[in-house]
């Protein structure tokens, strides 16, 4: 049972719903005791994935396997698998104690059994004197425990949780993601999570999957994500990005925006066309004498640890973060470091992300909050306040 | 604020003219002829002389207890599986389910007479195909036979409206927790569904505890009901007190029963079953 050992794999998974492919020739091995997390906007297929691996849904065509067993048309309850649902689905007719011990009941354990294992659960997920409370008198934070709970009290050999922190406010979600992971470590049980909050995947997993309309982007840890993007998508969706479009010399060359700049990524081909990825903390601002590239600021935001400012070089909008100030309709110069300049093949993807002419914060803050899903929602809105 | 009150006031004039002249009136009315003798002089006599239709409501209850209990038993399953099918199918079925609603109870209950009949439909063919004549009208059978009937779809409505509002991740959750089907209806559905069940049973137990036509023409007059009696003394204008006192006694086990089986969905208070 260590990291190399392979608990799932899916091999060339496709499902579609209604003539509509949601997964396309989907492969992806999932190891013992790893943080794995599925990321993609909405409509990208991951939760469609992790249904299949809770066995939720059959793949049209290609095979699940768990243990190097295939399991495709395994019922749900004869799986090692436990799932926290999206909105936690808890039973609204048992209580906090008998939420969590459905499965233990389910299973006929002893009742001393029951009552230990349960007890643990809730010590874990800090739940303690809220044993007897009625499941619509918890937040959403306590509802969010209990789900956990009662997925873990079954001890699965892996765990699928399915946005499960996304009905919580900001503050409680950056605290639970902390627990979550603890928890993960604690137990040893392989995560499969799904999110489509960057951030979060970023701070939680071992392992990234980033997939986009049913198929997977780049696989790889959260610094290969964030430093080697594999195309502009995952350039664009992973943190901010400025995705240029360029043309590699030689090898360590790359000219776009008509210049030439070092850096260090070899092995394309001679005048091959590429995209070019440059992060906006990575952009020195520098006198003019020294500027690789001059332009216009067209706006500045104050964020708290640095500025974030747009400037307009040659009609291409840059977004830079910078700690020094820079007055709006100022003219700035700016220099990239070789390492700094990541160079990609060109894909599906290219000149639809990385131009921030169109940018607007508020558009940004809807597209994010935008809770994703197909089911209807309706969280515990004021239970806090009931308290 | 005041003039609002004021129109809200007035709008509910003619629903409070319509509850005193259609429900409380005649409420004091059967309240006042149950304390009254024949002569018209207040007297306990009618509610005294009472014990002698104890059988009756005995016979009653019995009848409308086995009858629901049937209902339920027939119905539970049909509405689980109703609100397990694909919504289209589910529309057609409940559809299917309301039509014979749509015909008058006396002109169902006459048919069904009709077809159970010594020389009726089913026995003619059961002698076609070779088997010997049934005499189903008049045995108690018919009576609780043609009461089911009746009121099977008001058993059916409510258990499926609880069960088709049943969010299908607590099936999900549950068969991801263990259960398979049958222990995922026991621990799940069941449980979620009992304010429906809660009303299917009074919606159904209460006319079948009141009828009096099912029992006249299935039990070919054999059986006398309340409603029967009721009937019959109301049609007699000596026994008028009488009619009322048994109408009173009724109503009032029919208040106890209702409030006993809300007991049961005291826990969902948003989500307590229709009381009839």
């Amino acid at each position: 049972m260590d990291k190399d050992t392979i608990v799932i794999s899916l091999e060339n998974v496709s499902k579609s719903f209604d003539g509509e492919k949601v997964l396309e020739n989907l492969s992806l091995s999932i190891h013992d005791k790893e943080f794995i997390t599925l990321l993609g906007p909405s409509g990208c297929g991951k939760t469609t994935t992790l249904r299949i691996i809770g066995g939720f849904e059959t793949p049209d065509e290609g095979d699940v396997y768990f243990s190097g067993e295939r399991i495709n048309e395994l019922p749900p309850y004869k799986r090692n698998v436990n799932t926290v649902f999206q909105r936690y689905a808890l039973f609204p007719h048992l209580n906090v104690f008998e939420n969590i011990a459905f499965g233990l009941r389910v299973a006929k354990y002893k009742e001393a059994r029951i009552v230990k294992n349960v007890e643990r659960m809730i010590e874990l997920v800090n739940l303690r004197g809220f044993e007897k409370r009625k499941i619509d008198t918890l937040s959403g934070g306590q509802q969010q425990r209990v789900a956990i709970a009662r997925a873990l009290v079954n001890n699965p050999r892996v765990l699928l949780l399915d946005e499960p922190l996304a009905a919580l406010d900001l503050k409680l979600r950056k605290d639970m993601q902390k627990e979550l992971k603890n928890i993960q470590r604690e137990t040893g049980i392989t995560f499969i999570y799904v999110t489509h909050d960057q951030e979060e995947a970023l701070s939680m997993s071992d392992t990234i999957v980033v997939m986009a309309n049913g198929k997977i982007q780049q696989i790889g840890t959260p610094t290969d994500i964030y430093n080697e993007p594999e195309n502009a998508f995952v350039a664009d969706f992973i943190g901010e990005s400025n995705i240029l479009d360029g043309v590699m010399l030689e090898d360590r060359k790359v000219k776009f925006s008509g210049q030439t700049f070092e850096c260090v990524d070899a092995g394309f081909g001679e005048k091959e066309p590429v995209d070019v990825v440059v992060r906006p903390e990575d952009v020195d601002i520098v006198p003019m004498e020294k500027a690789q590239l001059r332009g216009h600021v067209t706006s500045v935001v104050f964020k708290g640890v640095h500025w974030e400012i747009i400037v307009d070089i040659d009609g291409f909008k840059w977004m830079i973060q910078t700690t020094d100030y820079c007055a709006p309709d100022s003219d700035i110069g700016i220099y990239i470091e070789p390492d700094a300049i990541h160079i990609m093949k060109k894909s599906e993807f290219s000149d639809m992300f990385g131009d921030y002419s169109s940018y607007s914060e508020e558009f940004e803050e809807l597209s994010v909050a935008q809770p994703e899903d197909e089911e209807e929602e309706e969280p515990s809105d004021n239970a806090e306040a009931r308290q | 604020m005041k003039k609002k009150s004021f129109i809200e006031g007035f709008a509910a004039v003619p629903h409070v003219v319509w509850m005193f002249l259609f429900v409380l009136l005649p409420l004091v009315f059967v309240v006042y002829f149950t304390f009254t003798g024949a002569d018209g002089k207040f007297s306990f006599d009618n509610i005294t002389n009472l014990s002698r239709y104890l059988h009756i409501f005995l016979l009653s209850i019995c009848f409308a207890l086995i009858a629901t209990t049937l209902c339920l038993l027939i119905g539970y399953p049909l509405a689980y599986f109703m609100s397990r099918m694909k919504p289209k199918t589910q529309k057609i079925l409940v559809v299917l389910l309301m039509l014979p609603m749509w015909i008058s109870l006396l002109i169902r209950t006459y048919s069904l007479m009709a077809i159970l009949d010594n020389g009726g439909l089913f026995n003619t063919l059961l002698e076609s195909i070779g088997i010997t004549r049934v005499h189903i009208v008049g045995t108690p059978g018919a009576v609780i036979l043609g009461m089911v009937y009746d009121f099977l779809p008001y058993m059916v409505l409510p258990i499926y409206t609880s069960l088709s509002k049943l969010d299908n991740r607590y099936y999900e959750a549950a068969s991801d927790l263990g259960c398979n089907g049958a222990k995922s209806l026991f621990r799940v559905a069941i449980p979620l569904s009992l304010p429906g069940v809660v009303s299917g049973i009074t919606m159904v137990f209460v006319p079948s505890i009141s009828t009096f036509y099912i029992s006249q023409k299935l039990g070919g007059g054999l059986f006398d009901l309340i409603g029967d009696t009721i009937e019959r003394e109301f049609q007699n204008k000596s026994t008028y007190n009488i009619g009322a006192a048994i109408s009173l006694v009724m109503m009032v086990l029919i208040i106890i029963s209702v409030a006993v089986m809300n007991r049961f969905s005291e826990g969902d208070e948003n989500e307590r079953g229709i009381i009839v």
